[in-house]
Order: C-alpha cells, then sequence, then structure tokens
C-alpha cells in the first residue's frame, strides 16, 4: 500500500485483541425517471390520489400484457454508460413469482440471469485519493404497490399507483469498507443519475433505496463472512446506523463462538438495530423464469451509439477540466460538480466572471445563505446573472469585497440587480485618485501628531491612517489606491 | 330460400351483401336454435337482446364494405369483451365483466360482426372435453353424451348444431383442432403472433394462438382474414404481411411436397384413421401433389414437454387470480389464508392440478431438470420441422389419435385425456399453424379429422391444401337435431 493510504480513516471493530474489518455490498433501488411506467402507458407523478395512475395493466386484469416502455430502456442504458458498464446486446425479463396484495401479477417482472448492464465501476473520492467501487450488474424491474396497514383498523388498503413503475437495481459489488465509503458511493451513484437525468434520487419520495449486503472478517482474512441482508433502508443516515448496527452484533456472535447465519434482516429505524425476518432457510423460492410475454431485449448497436453520442458531460469529466481549465483545486472542483444544478450554476456565473472569485463566492457566501434557509441551489434568491454581475463588480474595483458582502445581502430579497444597488444607494468604490488624496491630505492634516510618530519609526499607525480614511469615505474608498497614497504622502 | 342455419358463413356475407336477408333475420335465426339447444350446454352467456338490436342498428345503416356485414356470432368465453361477462369456464371469474376488449373480438366487431354470446370452454382452456368447465358439460351434436372436444368444446358444439354461423376459440395445445375434428368442422390454429393475445384469458403465453372454427374451408379463410392483425399491445404479435386469405383461396395443389412424418404412427391408433390418413394422401396425389415421408424424431418427446412448459407458464399466468382485484373472493382469516380460501374454491381440479405441476417444475432444484430441459427440447422440435421443411411445403397427419369419447369416459384418467394431443401439441411447441379438417368417420359413425401443418406464417398453403381435400372428399356431418324436442 502506498504511504497515502495510512492517513485514510479505517472503519474497524474492535474487540478483546481482534480487530474486523466490514464488508459491505449495496443493492441499490433507483426509480427511473420516466412519464410511464415500464409495461404501461399509466402515468408515475409521485404523490397522486390513491389508485389514480393504474392501468389495467398495471393491475394485472385478465388477458392484459406488458409492453416495453423504450424510454425506460434508454434510461437504463444511460445509467449504464455513466457506470463505465458495459450493456448487454441481449436481455431478458423474467417473472419472480411470490403472492402479496400489491403485487397483482402474482409475479414481478425483473431481469434475473440476463440483466441489462454487467460490470462497470464507480470511482469515489476519498481524503487519500481515489478508489473504484465495483458494480455487479443493473437490472430493470418493475415496483410493487403499496399496502397500507394503518388507516382501515380492519384491512389492510391498497394504492396501485407505484405498480409497474420502472426501477433500475444496481447491485455493488462487496468492495465499501466504511460508512464513510458508503456515503460517497450513494450520494456519487445519485450523482451520477442527476446528470443523466435517470433518477431525480430522492429519497423522500422513495426515488432511491437500499438492500445494504454486510459480513465482517478478521482483519487481513481474505476470506468473506457470511452476509446477511439488510431489506429497503431509504436513507444514507439509516444505511449508516443500520451496517453500524449489524457489523457490531457479527462480531459479538463471532467473539462469543458463534457463527453469522445467511438471513435476511429489516432495520428498526425507531429503536436503532436491525431484526431478522426470514433465514435462508425460509427464503422464497421465486420460481424465475423467462416471461413469455416478452420477447428476450436485442439492442441494436446504432440505438447505443445514438445514447453514447447524447451522454452529457459527468461529474468524474467535468471535475478534470474544471482543475485544468479553471486551475481549481480538487477539493473546490469536487464541491462544484457533486451536484449537476451546483455545477450548472457554477459554469453559468464563471462564463461571465472571473473563475477563482466564482468559486469563492458559491462555495462561501451563496452556500451559507442557502444553507441558513434551508433552499436548493435551484431555489438560490440569487440568481446566477446577478451573482456573475456583482462578481464583475468586484473585479473591475467599483466595490470593494467587504461592500460587497453588503450587496450580497441586499440582493438576496427577490434577486435585485447588484448594478442597481450600487447606484442606488451609492456604494460605488471610490476610485477616483484625486478625490482620495483630498480625503487623505485631510486625514493627514488634522492628526499631525500621529504623523510625527508614524515618521519617527511607528509603522503600525499606518492601519490607523487607513481606517480614518475608510471611516471618512463610509467604506467605499478603494483599499488598494487609499495604501499606495498614503504611502506616498507619508513617507 | 334454404334455411338460414344451414347457410356458409360466405353465403350469408352475399346474401347480406345483395339485400336478400337482413342482419336481424340472420340473428334471429340463430337465437331462435340457441334457444332450442339449451340441452347441449353451449354458451356460458348469452347476449341475445343486444345482439338483436345491434342487428337492428345495422340494419337501419348497412355498411356492406365489411367482411362480416351484420353477422352474428358466437365466441368461446376466454375473450374478454367489453360489459360482457367473461368467465374463462370458472368459478374465480364467474361475475367478471370487462371494461375492455380483446383484440381478436374488435377485430371481428370492427368488421361488422356481432357478438351472440360467449361459448362454453374448459376452465381456463385446460382440457380437451371440455369437462373441466365450472359451467357444466358440452354436449357434441354428433351424438348424445359425447364430448365435443376441448377446451374449446362449446365453440365446436355451438358451430356443428348451427347455433353460430362461424366462431372463433383458442388453440394452446389442440384446443381449436381437436373440437374441430370431434364435431365434423374446420378449426385452425394460425402461427404464433398472427393473431393478437391481448385481451385473451391466458393459459399458457408461448403457446396460446387465437383461430376461426368454421364449417368449411372457405369461411375458415374469411374468418382468418378477420381476426389476424398485427397488435403493439402484445409484444408477441409479429408485424408480417397478411394474406388475403379468402381471395387467393385456391385448390390447385399441382407440385406441391407433402410429408408425412412416419412417427405420427402410433401404437394402438385406430384402423379408420390410418385408413383416413391414407385417403387423404391418395387425394394429394390424384391432385398432383407429392407425398413425401419425412422424419420428426422427437415427435414423442413433444407430450411431457408440452406438460411442463404449459403448466408452467400457466402457474404464473394464474397467480392474478387470488381474490385481491376482481373475482371471487373467499373470506380468510388473513391475507394468506384468504389466497388459500379464494384458490381452492375457485379453480377447479384440472386447473389445481397444472398449477401444482407447473410450480414443481419451477421450483429452484427441479428447474434444470424440469423446465429448462423442456425448452431444450422443445427447440429440438422446432428444429425438426425446420429441416423437414427443406423438403417439403406442408405436412398431413390425422388431428387426433380417436374420435370423440363419452362425456366422463376419461375423467379419472388425465394422462389418457392428455394423449388426445398428442397430434397437435408439436404444433403449438413450433409456433406452426395448423388446420383439421374433417375427413371421414370411424365406425360408430363419429367424425375424424385430417391435419395440414404449415410453414410458419404460410397460412394461405394450408388453407389452400384443406380447400383441396375438402373438394375431394367429400364429407358429411351427419347431425340428426337429437336435442331438439
Amino acid at each position: 500500500m502506498d504511504k497515502l493510504s495510512k492517513e485514510n480513516k479505517e472503519y474497524l471493530i474492535k474487540r478483546n485483541t481482534n480487530e474486523y474489518e466490514v464488508v459491505i455490498g449495496l443493492e441499490v433501488h433507483a426509480q427511473v425517471l420516466s412519464e410511464s411506467k415500464l409495461f404501461s402507458t399509466s402515468p408515475t407523478k409521485f404523490g397522486s390520489e390513491p389508485n389514480t395512475q393504474v392501468s389495467l395493466v398495471d393491475a394485472a386484469f385478465p388477458g392484459m400484457l406488458p409492453v416495453i416502455n423504450e424510454f425506460c430502456i434508454k434510461q437504463a442504458i444511460k445509467t449504464g454508460i455513466g457506470l463505465n458498464a458495459k450493456i448487454n446486446k441481449k436481455s431478458i425479463f423474467d417473472r419472480k413469482n411470490y403472492f402479496y396484495a400489491d403485487l397483482p401479477q402474482g409475479y414481478q417482472i425483473s431481469q434475473y440471469k440476463n440483466p441489462i448492464v454487467g460490470e462497470g465501476t464507480v470511482t469515489l473520492d476519498l481524503p487519500n485519493g481515489e478508489k473504484k467501487i465495483g458494480i455487479e450488474r443493473l437490472h430493470l424491474e418493475q415496483d410493487a404497490g403499496k399496502s397500507i396497514h394503518d388507516i382501515d383498523p380492519n384491512n389492510t388498503l391498497v394504492d396501485l399507483n407505484r405498480s409497474g413503475v420502472a426501477l433500475m437495481e444496481i447491485v455493488s459489488k462487496p468492495d465499501l469498507r466504511s460508512l464513510d465509503e458508503v456515503n460517497l458511493y450513494i450520494k456519487k451513484l445519485r450523482s451520477i443519475m442527476r446528470y443523466l437525468g435517470t433518477c431525480d434520487g430522492n429519497m423522500q419520495e422513495g426515488s432511491l433505496r437500499a438492500d445494504v449486503n454486510v459480513s465482517v472478517r478478521k482483519k487481513g482474512s481474505k476470506e468473506l463472512g457470511t452476509r446477511c441482508e439488510i431489506k429497503n433502508v431509504n436513507s444514507i443516515k439509516f444505511m449508516q446506523m443500520a451496517i453500524d448496527y449489524e457489523a457490531n452484533r457479527q462480531v459479538d456472535v463471532i467473539e462469543e463462538g458463534g457463527s453469522i447465519d445467511q438471513e435476511t434482516r429489516l432495520f428498526d429505524t425507531k429503536k436503532n438495530e436491525t431484526r431478522s425476518m426470514r433465514s435462508k432457510e425460509d427464503a422464497h423460492d421465486y420460481r424465475y423464469f423467462p416471461d413469455p410475454d416478452l420477447l428476450p431485449l436485442e439492442l441494436d448497436e446504432n440505438f447505443i451509439k445514438d445514447i453514447k453520442k447524447n451522454i452529457p458531460e459527468l461529474p468524474d469529466e467535468k471535475k478534470k477540466r474544471f482543475i485544468e481549465k479553471f486551475k481549481l483545486s480538487s477539493y473546490e472542483a469536487n464541491i462544484l460538480v457533486s451536484d449537476i444544478d451546483t455545477s450548472k450554476y457554477f459554469e453559468e456565473v464563471s462564463k461571465n466572471s472571473d473563475i477563482k472569485l466564482a468559486t469563492n463566492w458559491i462555495t462561501g457566501e451563496l452556500f451559507a445563505l442557502l444553507n441558513e434557509k434551508n433552499l436548493e441551489i435551484t431555489e438560490s434568491p440569487i440568481s446566477s446573472k446577478n451573482l456573475s454581475k456583482l462578481i464583475n463588480l468586484i473585479k473591475k474595483g467599483t466595490i470593494s469585497g467587504k461592500i460587497a458582502k453588503t450587496i450580497f445581502e441586499l440582493m438576496s430579497d427577490g434577486d435585485k440587480d447588484p448594478e442597481k444597488i450600487v447606484e442606488e444607494k451609492g456604494l460605488k468604490q471610490q476610485s477616483d485618485p484625486k478625490e482620495l488624496e483630498k480625503i487623505i491630505d485631510k486625514i493627514i492634516s488634522e492628526n499631525p501628531k500621529n504623523v510625527e510618530l508614524y515618521k519617527s519609526g511607528k509603522d503600525k499607525l499606518f492601519g490607523f491612517f487607513v481606517g480614518q480614511v475608510m471611516k471618512s469615505s463610509g467604506g467605499k474608498a478603494n483599499p488598494q489606491l487609499v495604501n499606495e497614497i498614503l504611502k506616498k504622502k507619508l513617507n | 330460400m334454404s334455411n338460414i342455419i344451414d347457410l356458409k358463413l360466405f353465403e350469408l356475407v352475399e346474401k347480406i351483401k345483395k339485400k336478400e336477408i337482413s342482419s336481424t333475420e340472420i340473428a334471429k335465426a340463430f337465437i331462435d336454435r340457441s334457444q332450442k339447444s339449451k340441452k347441449l350446454n353451449s354458451y356460458i352467456t348469452e347476449n341475445f337482446e343486444n345482439a338483436l338490436q345491434k342487428a337492428k342498428q345495422f340494419d337501419e345503416k348497412p355498411d356492406f364494405n365489411k367482411k362480416l356485414p351484420g353477422i352474428p356470432l358466437a365466441v368461446k368465453d376466454l375473450f374478454c369483451t367489453k360489459n360482457i361477462r367473461t368467465t374463462a369456464g370458472s368459478k374465480i371469474l364467474e361475475n367478471f365483466i370487462p371494461t375492455y376488449e380483446s383484440t381478436v373480438t374488435q377485430n371481428i366487431l370492427n368488421e361488422g360482426g356481432i357478438i351472440i354470446g360467449k361459448l362454453n370452454c374448459d376452465e381456463f382452456a385446460m382440457g380437451s372435453s371440455n369437462e373441466t368447465s365450472y359451467f357444466g358439460n358440452v354436449q357434441n351434436p354428433i351424438y348424445e353424451n359425447l364430448v365435443p372436444g376441448g377446451s374449446s368444446g362449446g365453440s365446436s358444439s355451438a358451430l356443428a348444431a348451427k347455433l353460430t354461423p362461424v366462431t372463433i376459440g383458442t388453440d394452446t395445445g389442440g384446443s381449436i383442432r381437436q373440437p374441430a375434428s370431434f364435431t365434423g368442422t374446420v378449426g385452425l390454429k394460425p402461427t404464433y403472433g398472427s393473431c393478437s393475445r391481448y385481451g385473451i384469458v391466458a393459459f399458457a403465453s408461448s403457446l396460446d394462438q387465437a383461430g376461426p372454427m368454421t364449417q368449411n374451408v372457405k369461411d375458415c379463410a374469411l374468418m382468418l382474414e378477420v381476426i389476424s392483425s398485427y397488435d403493439n399491445k402484445d409484444s408477441t404479435s409479429v408485424d408480417f404481411k397478411r394474406g388475403q386469405y379468402l381471395k387467393d383461396l385456391n385448390e390447385n395443389i399441382k407440385g406441391k411436397k407433402i410429408g408425412i412424418p412416419k412417427q405420427y404412427r402410433v401404437d394402438g391408433m385406430p384402423k379408420e384413421i390410418d385408413e383416413l390418413w391414407k385417403k387423404g394422401m391418395k387425394i394429394i396425389e390424384d391432385n398432383g401433389g407429392e407425398i413425401i415421408e419425412i422424419n420428426l424424431p422427437n415427435t414423442n418427446y413433444a407430450l411431457p414437454t408440452y406438460y411442463i412448459v404449459a403448466p408452467a407458464e400457466a402457474s404464473s399466468n394464474l397467480a392474478r387470480y387470488d381474490g385481491v382485484k376482481y373475482g371471487f373472493r373467499s373470506k380468510g382469516e388473513n391475507l394468506i389464508d384468504m389466497y388459500e380460501k379464494t384458490r381452492s374454491e375457485g379453480f377447479g381440479d384440472e386447473v389445481k392440478r397444472r398449477i401444482m405441476i407447473g410450480t414443481y417444475v419451477l421450483s429452484s432444484g427441479y428447474y434444470d431438470a424440469y423446465y429448462l430441459k423442456a425448452q431444450k427440447v422443445r427447440r429440438l422440435i422446432k428444429n425438426d420441422f425446420d429441416e423437414a421443411y427443406n423438403k417439403v411445403d406442408a405436412i398431413l397427419t390425422p388431428s387426433t389419435p380417436s374420435s370423440a369419447f363419452k362425456i366422463g369416459e376419461k375423467t379419472n384418467d388425465p394422462v389418457s385425456m392428455y394423449l388426445n394431443d398428442i397430434f397437435t401439441v408439436p404444433i403449438n411447441l413450433a409456433g406452426l399453424p395448423a388446420i383439421s379438417i374433417p375427413a371421414g368417420h370411424d365406425k360408430s359413425g363419429y367424425p375424424l379429422g385430417l391435419q395440414v401443418i404449415g410453414k410458419a406464417f404460410d397460412e394461405q398453403n394450408i388453407l389452400n391444401i384443406a380447400y383441396s381435400i375438402e373438394k375431394n372428399i367429400n364429407f358429411k356431418n351427419n347431425i340428426n337435431d337429437w336435442w331438439i324436442n
């Protein structure tokens, strides 16, 4: 291992004299951003009245047949490309058979042995450098409906709005080793999909959820331990809590001389613990077989090429470009590219103004403002156009950085034009040397004693003169010019 | 004028176009006879009043450019029909009224056809004698207490008894051709992908295909033209250029090479069937065709393969009948209990048997040995046909290994019942078109059929061969209306 990796904060669980490494793999379910469902034309809008977005196909009426939504296929391919993955020219939709009230067909159409996307990689930026996380596969499947148990005391109600909505299941290799890596991995996946417009990544609305596979092994061991799968965790925080609990539980079992049973577990967010849901022996036999209602999906080379042609610049490339072209640091570039809307905002601002200032103002003042008001960048009270105007005012020397901060505050109330604010409030920086000389002469003549003292060697008094000039100019004097003129006059 | 019910479909169409007869008159004639024929139990649901209204509407505003101008007909109760109850012969759908129309029946409506009722069938089309229907046995009009075949038994019975001028059935393993053979009528299973499966209650998706059942080959060609269409609502529908089957119907088979598969000479096949087959070969030769012996070496595996593939798909297709959304629901203590009771009470024995077989062959640990192997054998069976079609244009076989049997004769012996499909099943597995035409009688006077099997999408060719045989074989159905007092 190289020197840098030692700085990486290792996630190890210590018991007695033993150290355990935690091995994590994620199966992320990402809802495909699409107007209509995977096999029907019903709309997919979130939050609609129950059972208003349901076609005869979604409700599995007799004789109804699934028809593949080409757009969802394109979205999956796009995502596959974003994950640097192999796109399989032939894939097969299978039926996963099980009974549940919110599964109208009695089977879920999914891809089992032949997924649409094969192996790929996602790159994480860790403090000590990059780490590549392997992607095992990405497959398309239908979402189920929703069973609601808490409205009617005697009945379970079923809402089929979600039934048949397209999901991408993205399966990682067991390459994740810490809670930080899980956090970065989910954020990176989300970022890639948002760049591609294939998933909105909205975890509150359930557009992104994950099954988490956890196992532990003694540090240095090459073999994987027996894993447990924690089902359907819907936030990064819960994933981290569940993994931490589960890894510790497994270590305790092993330390007490026990062994881990392969099983499916549930995470109880209230009690912060995982609980056994079913053991391997009780696992469903899903009786997968190719769906005879759908022919194997065969993709034309040109079909894939056309999609590839229209793939936008993704976060990794954008970061590289920002570093090379704009001379940003890796850290700055990371912050600016991780979210597509931030990167768009940045590019809009920097297109017409100084890059260094744009970077500082966005990551500094703007982020602070958004944070304070709990807003997304797309809801920013200050438009990119006006921020770039403000930056240009600073760059041209029309206003000082300090005044700029005042203007920034004023701008946030209704996205005001900074140029107008400067004009209306008379905040223009005093940069006329003659005017400044007048002020400076006045200050010098009013403070003969301090002038004496300064000249006799009390250098520190220089700051006093600058302060007086700034004060008497109402903060508008160009500080650089003030320095220059003062030095000339006093020396 | 001869009796309306004795007219062929194409004659009815001609007469209606010439305004010699009205849609209402035709509808009344068939409805009247249907009402006198309840003993046959051909219908599950009658749509008589509504049909008469539709006929009246047609007569008021006729459109003679349609292929079925004002023609009334009844259809198998496996086709979903908007606002007309559709049961699939099952208790579980006893009160199910679709809000939608199957593509095939929609095609019939679009061409001016009028649905007069829904015909009995084996439950979910699973059966070869119509004895698995929740709505009771169907009588074969040929002779009392004889089965009409299955699963399209109500269709074959109603057609042979002239309760409907033509009808449509579905054929998963022989469900059109075997009942046609048992009732002295014509039945065609088109190439898989020719008729849309949209709105047809699914039995085994990779095998199901709708097709016409008619009195004669000419009517069959006309009906195929009506019902065959490309449909983007069915992903397995094939977008090929459909023929003008009626216009191009032609009895000239000079130079046609007809294959005779030696594997279809099964043990214990009645002598009459072998003779019938020879009769068919002779007609072909007399008309300038050439008889060539061919080899379909995997024929023996077709039936076991079919009884793995079909139940496997059925076990999954029928999972939707769970009491949650529509259809029959039994009360249960909890969800699982409700499922178990609903499906125990809602399905009949044969359906349950096939769900269990299907569930078994798909189970982990058995999948490779059964389902996967069956799929491989299915491919070999298809390869056999492909190979044969390098040498011949079509294949001639008997339709069934025996004539119609007595009601109750085979109900306790599912395997002997399954053997009925031995000549028809391989064709579904290979996805090919095949037609059964009446060709003779056995010693009891029960009809027997010959089957002409074609290349994929070569329906015109088998219709032409069937047309030639029909012209030369002089078959006549002996039906004495025994069920009408």
